[in-house]
């Protein structure tokens, strides 16, 4: 079918660097420029032309024959090579998304579901539940166990998590120490946003957060499962910052800054 | 294993009910066989595009509800259906879009057709599109046709497909641009 082949405009094959910044759909194919043929009989000497590094192709993209293919609807993003050239640089796929997939190394809070023998099980949004070991609490021993109910909530990491088997979590670094991580202590309000305003939340110097230190002190804790803590003075502060953060997502930064100016004002 | 499980409720002002359904798909009680026909052919579609390779041990539900039907309802299930996906973040190897045809009593064809329409064609006619190479996901006709007029309704299929990506496409756009 000649006439089924072709593609409309704007689609299909494009290079990767000139998609950077924009909307991909699955199906889309990115070329990625193509190595310097190496002569067989010169030596390639000029250090000028820096030779292609590996290229870390993030979620969101899978590699296939021509290049780098879209698997999931988003905005390219592409991070240069911090040191040298030879790092290649990164390309990935920033998705909405409100469904959780467990990745090794993510913080996420867990709700604790049933205690099974030395091993607590978590539910931390995904399709399988996480499992926790006694002993991997800071400072915990076979004779000093922590005071974990079901229930409770706990900031954990993921020490395994890959499609194949379950995942499990640790509330300790490679280290030893806590670093922040354990059980979360009583009151404050847990409650669910995409997993895209957590990644805005936790860029560096992210300015709602700052915006909303100045307003009320709160503690907060940030899940990447999508899952956030807060705890304030009183349950009227603890709700107004729950709702400032729910609607962040779909606010600008103006119409954000009049609404705290509203509130500090009262 | 059935990793792509879909309910189809298709009565208009009927719940979508979540209690009544049985391991094996859909109850008896949503409908009867043409219901059940177009889950198939959806479960089919769907099948092909998403990357299940990666969710092992997971059950995928898709949920539709009519709303309202005014004819092409296959392609319409078939074309929410792929948003559907696409707004979840479920991994896709490509996009896919419906387009039904009817060839009329004369042998012309009618993209899109109403329910009056479908009604008096001679032959109905719904092709699922992927977006990568115009390929056939699916098939599937109600009548009967000769072989040359299905090629003919594929090839003005495959150009309608056109459309629906780019309106894929421009609602994507608008909503990261949001962001």
């Amino acid at each position: 079918m000649a006439q089924g082949g072709k593609m409309a405009a704007g689609s299909g094959k494009m290079a990767a660097e000139a998609r950077v910044g924009q909307v991909v759909l699955p199906g889309d194919v990115l070329l990625l420029p193509a190595r310097p043929e190496h002569d067989a009989e010169q030596l390639p000497l000029d250090s000028g032309a820096a030779p292609r590094g590996r290229l870390l192709c993030g979620p969101g993209l899978r590699r296939c024959a021509a290049g780098l293919l879209v698997t999931k609807c988003g905005l390219l993003r592409h991070r240069q090579p911090g040191g040298g050239a030879t790092a290649g640089g990164a390309y990935w796929v920033d998705s909405q998304q409100k469904r959780y997939v467990p990745v090794k190394g993510d913080q996420v809070i867990g709700i604790v579901t049933a205690r099974a023998g030395d091993v607590f099980r978590l539910d931390v949004g995904g399709s399988e539940q996480a499992s926790l070991s006694y002993l991997a609490f800071e400072g915990a021993t076979k004779r000093n166990r922590p005071n974990v109910q079901v229930g409770d909530l706990i900031y954990g990491q993921f020490l395994v998590a890959n499609k194949d088997m379950e995942p499990e979590m640790v509330c300790i670094d490679s280290s030893g120490r806590a670093s922040g991580m354990g059980v979360i202590g009583e009151d404050g309000f847990l409650f669910k946003v995409s997993l895209g305003l957590i990644r805005k939340l936790l860029a560096p110097k992210c300015e709602i957060i700052q915006e909303l230190s100045q307003l009320y002190p709160f503690e907060l804790v940030l899940g990447m499962n999508g899952r956030i803590w807060v705890k304030a003075k009183t349950v009227q502060q603890t709700l107004i910052i729950v709702n400032i953060l729910e609607a962040c997502e779909y606010m600008t930064s103006e119409q954000r800054k009049q609404a705290l100016a509203k509130l500090s004002g009262n | 294993m059935e990793p792509v499980s879909f309910r189809l409720c298709s009565a208009p002002g009927r719940e979508a009910t979540g209690t009544d359904c049985s391991p094996g798909g859909s109850s008896s009680i949503s409908g009867g066989v043409g219901e059940r026909s177009r889950e198939q052919l959806l479960r089919q579609t769907c099948e092909a595009v998403v990357l299940g390779a990666l969710h092992p041990r997971t059950a995928i539900t898709l949920v539709l509800q009519v709303l309202s039907d005014a004819g092409s309802l296959l392609s319409c299930c078939l074309n929410a259906a792929c948003m559907g996906l696409l707004d979840a973040g479920l991994p896709l190897s490509s996009l896919f879009c419906g387009v039904t045809c009817a060839l009329d009593a004369q042998g012309a064809i009618v993209l899109d057709p109403t329910t009056r329409q479908e009604q008096e064609a001679r032959a109905v006619l719904t092709f699922a599109i992927d977006s990568t190479e115009r390929k056939v996901l699916m098939a599937t006709t109600r009548g009967s046709c000769s072989v040359e007029e299905m090629q003919q309704c594929l090839v003005a299929a495959q150009r309608a497909a056109d459309t629906i990506f780019q309106f894929y496409r421009d609602s994507a756009r608008r909503r990261y641009s949001k962001s």
